[in-house]
């Protein structure tokens, strides 16, 4: 799940090497925190959180399988 | 992008070498040279080898597939992918096993999908392409359900006189339902409501 939700933020960001995920695990639910370059929070985040959604829809969709939840926070 | 930079004798050479690095033909890189060869004196004073740099041509359509295998692999998912581009749109038809996980709730999971696609295809772009992604159809069965419905409630709405307000939809499942309806006679159909609750309401048309 953190290397999906990493190569997605890769994929939309203009500096990708200061793209970081970090893995904290719940009981129920894994917590994975995004921090990216000051300059690309709008392109994880998007127009009224956009962009932030449809990655957490689709980090959902591929945990969901798996059984499990995850959430996922931008720093 | 891929790209190497080559040195060798003359442009030409270099060239060669640098597509058999990158295992790439000539209409799929964007050559620069950067330095000139030159034989110098006598062929050996001041002799300057040639210097290009050979990188990988952008290809829209190679980029998003090659996004979506990724995300897949990550899930998991070995889906067929079926690119038919038609003039305005391209159209990802993804077929397989456990496919339905793609689509989620009312499509909300595809629809995700294709807009974080298009926003990494259309990154690099100054003329935008606009990619669709389908999962078995779903898209023109949902049409197709959308429509019914449509006409249905606009019976209804004829029937009773009374306006019938549909749930919330994005745009284009409302606009599915405008269009179905736009050549009816007795109804008329507008939104309200703001994104990502905006809704269709059907009103009948007041007799003149």
């Amino acid at each position: 799940m953190k290397e999906l939700v990493e190569y997605l933020a890769k994929s939309l960001v203009d500096h990708p090497e200061d793209v970081h995920v970090n893995e904290v695990e719940g009981e129920r639910t894994i917590i994975l925190e995004l921090s990216v370059s000051p300059e690309d929070m709008g392109k994880v985040i998007g127009k009224q959180g956009r962009i932030a959604k449809a990655i957490r829809t689709v980090v959902k969709a591929a945990a969901a399988k798996e059984g499990k939840k995850v959430s996922v926070e931008i720093l | 992008m891929r790209s190497v930079e080559v040195s060798a004798k003359t442009v030409e050479e270099a060239v060669k070498i640098a597509l058999e690095k990158l295992n790439l033909t000539e209409d799929e890189v964007n050559i620069e040279i950067l330095e000139h060869p030159n034989k110098g004196f006598l062929g050996f004073l001041g002799s300057k080898n040639a210097l290009v740099r050979v990188e990988e041509k952008y290809d829209p359509l190679k980029a998003g597939q090659k996004f979506l295998e990724k995300i897949f692999s990550f899930m998991k998912l070995e889906p067929t992918i079926n690119i038919v581009e038609e003039d305005e749109y391209t159209i990802f038809n993804l077929s397989g096993k456990d496919l339905g996980i793609l689509i989620g709730r009312r499509g909300e999971t595809l629809d995700s999908l294709q807009f974080l696609l298009n926003l990494v295809v259309n990154k690099n772009l100054e003329n935008r392409v606009k990619y669709i992604i389908d999962v078995e159809g779903y898209r023109s069965r949902r049409e197709n359900t959308l429509a019914d419905l449509a006409n249905r409630l606009a019976k209804k709405v004829i029937r009773t006189g009374r306006k019938v307000v549909l749930e919330p939809m994005n745009p284009q499942e409302r606009r599915i339902i405008h269009l179905t309806l736009q050549d009816n006679k007795y109804i008329t159909t507008y939104s309200e409501g703001e994104e990502p609750y905006r809704k269709v309401v059907i009103v009948p048309k007041k007799q003149a």
